[in-house]
């Protein structure tokens, strides 16, 4: 028998390290939805043409769809702007700062490969007004061949190109033209899964292991559940798509009638706010915690699932360092899926990863404030790049999962500000990434806004907060009570509410147990001088 | 005046005092796992059972206070400064030197005087302190908006805490307490049984015989 159980661990012992060396598995095909349209694009005759150009394509797609560029000029797919209505902070890629790639600005044509559209390269400008402008198909393309060129300013590839020694082929534009349909996964991954440059590194909960996810990494999208594609949630109108970073509604009644608009994209939306089904008792308590913990909290209990890692530090301060005065790289983090990722490159710095990362949690009422360029900072804490709002006070707060991302960014150190920087532009004598020059790349980055600069600068540790929301576990995966209610449980740190179990400072109990002590001792006491009279306190 | 075996517990009376001590039990096991101070269950199942343990319990007292009530038995909890010194420094210092306990138990009277003070003073004071902490604990949800930012709750949770330590201690003292006098068995037996040995008066022995006689065992001598 135990002969028999070791040969099993030698097999799955042997598998495991096969598994493990072998090269990183090509990306994973996301299982497609099937279209209900009335239009078979491959009929149109418009589009039976060799486009030579994205706007060229925009163009013929504007002759039917008449209102589409207008709508999408609208949205903050487009703008990368957002007046926040409550902070009135002016937001979105084109203001912000993060603590990843750091500002748009200045480093535009590479930025702006995930803008939706073509040749914005100026951010103190809106992005370019004609309608052709718009790039229909980044969203729309069916066939996985569209793919916007890193440094094209939100081009494709129009001629066969080399990059890292392997020819990159342009699309076929009349075949993606022909070919349009609702976004899928995909789509919607092309931009939001490589934010900050690669596979997950921003976000932690959106990565290439949502194209075909079991249910264990994403129970709404898994491939054999659900398979739900991005906009099954965040539904549009108009172009309009539901759910956002900026504003975020924490809660919904999701009491809408048949037919009725729902705009917001919050679980709550479809499962309600008593989402746990019957009138067991556990249920019934376990809904009355909707009101204070976001579902989120415990049915997300762990993100950067299935394989991809997500970055969990990056130390601009350690960018720059060459050997034998060039450029290199360490990759010293392997991944879930085999991949091997760089723990230092000069251009960047050093950075750490985290695998099944358990989150960071806070009071949160779906506001989040930026700290923008223009304001001041104490560099002698860690500095939020953006700040959680909410509190145990405001019913519209819910405790939610977030990534902190760690960080040690530029700042100038006599206005104590952030700073921008220009990190990208290989013909340029600014660009860091080219030439390795801080003091060069700052003033430039800093230029480019027309932003105040004092000319001196040092590097500032940061956290920058990402609210978790999808990969979303199975029913029996959630979290159970004690992960929580717990001494130094999950929400150890988390203020204002009193949690059974958790939020016991000790002390009572200490008061308490002794009072108990004392009168066992008391009646020990009482019996022993009992015995020791020898009488006993018997009646006769 | 005579020394009779007659029930003095009634069914219902034993009844509620074993399921009563069974909840207590439970409720100071699973509250102090749910609180934390010790980790014997997991914070679900002592949640869970707390919680229809203490309904239980609720719906017990709702019947203890209605047969309290209606069969006169709260008479025998009405405070009295009569014998109360006397019980009290029989248990300081006569018991030590082999004193009898001063009370003789009658049938109207069948707690002495320090007795059904405590008991008095546990059903009054630390019973409803438990459970109307208890029940906001329950309801938190229905006021937890009214209240939001200022922790009541925490509170709510003291007070809960600190009843079920003093319950706890009554226990203790309530165990000691049977071995003292009597044997602890002699102690016990009656809230099984339901017979103790009490003095009648006359009026009462042939009220009992003539009217109760399943109340009253027939004369033998005691010991």
């Amino acid at each position: 028998m135990k002969f028999k159980y070791s040969i099993v661990f030698f097999i799955a012992l042997f598998f495991g390290i096969a598994q493990a060396e072998s090269p990183p598995k090509a990306i994973v095909k996301a299982p497609k939805h099937t279209s209900t349209s009335t239009a078979d694009h491959s009929k149109f005759e418009i589009l039976q043409q060799q486009f030579k150009s994205g706007p060229e394509l925009t163009a013929a797609c504007l002759t039917c769809h008449t209102k589409a560029a207008h709508q999408v000029k609208q949205s903050l797919h487009w703008k990368w702007e957002f007046e926040h209505p409550e902070t009135g902070q002016m937001l979105g890629k084109r203001h912000v700062l993060n603590s990843f790639c750091g500002n748009v600005a200045s480093n535009e044509p590479r930025c702006t490969s995930c803008h939706v559209g073509y040749d914005w390269k100026d951010m103190n400008k809106a992005p370019p007004p004609e309608d052709n402008k718009v790039d229909c198909v980044v969203c729309h393309d069916t066939t996985g061949t569209y793919s916007k060129w890193p440094t094209g300013a939100g081009h494709p590839l129009y001629e066969p190109k080399e990059s890292n020694g392997v020819m990159q082929m342009p699309p076929d534009l009349s075949k993606v033209a022909q070919s349009v349909g609702l976004p899928e996964r995909e789509n919607c991954g092309s931009c939001h899964f490589f934010g900050g440059g690669a596979d997950n590194v921003k976000h932690g909960d959106l990565s290439t292991a949502l194209l075909a996810p079991d249910k264990h990494v994403d129970v709404h999208m898994a491939a054999d559940g659900l398979n739900f594609a991005c906009t099954t949630c965040h539904i549009s109108t108009e172009h309009m798509i539901e759910g956002s970073r900026y504003a975020v509604n924490t809660h919904d009644d999701g009491n809408k009638k048949p037919g009725e608009r729902r705009d917001v994209a919050t679980c709550e939306s479809c499962h309600t706010n008593k989402p746990h089904p019957d009138n067991s008792l556990k249920h019934v308590k376990l809904n009355n915690h909707t009101e204070k913990v976001a579902c989120q909290t415990c049915h997300i209990p762990e993100f950067a699932k299935g394989g991809v890692a997500t970055k969990t530090s990056w130390r601009w301060s350690e960018a720059g360092k060459l050997k034998d005065g060039k450029p290199y790289s360490e990759e010293n983090y392997t991944q879930g899926n085999g991949k091997h990722l760089h723990t230092y490159l000069s251009t960047k710095g050093t950075f750490e990863y985290g695998e099944n990362v358990v989150p960071y949690y806070s009071w949160f009422d779906g506001q989040v404030q930026y700290t923008l360029q223009s304001e001041k900072i104490d560099p002698t804490k860690v500095v939020d790049v953006n700040r959680i709002e909410g509190s145990a006070a405001d019913p519209d707060s819910r405790i939610w999962p977030f990534k902190r991302m760690s960080g040690s960014q530029a700042y100038d150190k006599v206005k104590n500000t952030l700073v921008l920087s220009n990190v990208w532009g290989p013909t340029t004598d600014t660009a860091f990434w080219t030439n390795f020059d801080w003091a060069k790349a700052i003033q430039a980055g800093m230029d480019s806004v027309g932003a105040d600069y004092s000319g001196e600068f040092g590097f500032v540790d940061t956290y920058m907060y990402w609210p978790i929301t999808h990969m979303v576990a199975p029913k029996d995966e959630a979290l159970d009570c004690a992960s929580c209610h717990a001494k130094d449980g999950r929400l150890a740190d988390i203020k204002g509410v009193y949690m059974p179990g958790q939020s016991n400072n000790g002390t009572l109990d200490k008061l308490g147990i002794l009072a108990v002590l004392l009168t066992l001792l008391g009646v020990i006491g009482h019996g022993l001088m009992r015995l020791v009279f020898k009488k006993g306190g018997k009646q006769s | 005046m005579s020394t009779r075996r007659v029930i003095m517990f009634t069914k219902f009376e034993r009844f509620w005092h074993w399921s009563q001590m069974t909840l207590i039990f439970i409720l100071l096991f699973t509250g102090f796992a749910i609180r934390g101070t010790h980790s014997l269950m997991s914070f679900e199942t002592s949640g869970m059972l707390h919680t229809f343990a203490a309904l239980a319990l609720i719906v017990l007292w709702i019947f203890a206070i209605f047969w309290h009530f209606t069969t006169g038995t709260w008479r025998h909890y009405v405070p009295t400064s009569n014998g109360l010194f006397r019980v009290a420094r029989y248990y300081a210092f006569g018991i030590f030197k082999g004193e009898h306990h001063p009370y003789r138990k009658t049938y109207q009277r069948k707690h002495n005087p320090l007795q059904a003070l405590s008991y008095l003073g546990l059903k009054i004071f630390l019973f409803p302190a438990i459970w109307v902490s208890g029940l906001l604990y329950l309801s938190y949800p229905m006021w937890s908006n009214l209240t939001a930012g200022k922790n009541w709750l925490e509170g709510v949770a003291t007070i809960h805490v600190i009843s079920a330590f003093a319950i706890l201690i009554f226990i203790i003292a309530h165990i000691y307490l049977l071995t003292t006098g009597h044997s602890f068995k002699e102690h016990v037996k009656p809230m099984i049984t339901g017979y103790d040995d009490v003095d009648l008066t006359e009026a009462e022995e042939s009220y009992l015989q003539q009217d109760e006689p399943g109340h009253i065992k027939p004369e033998v001598t005691i010991k």
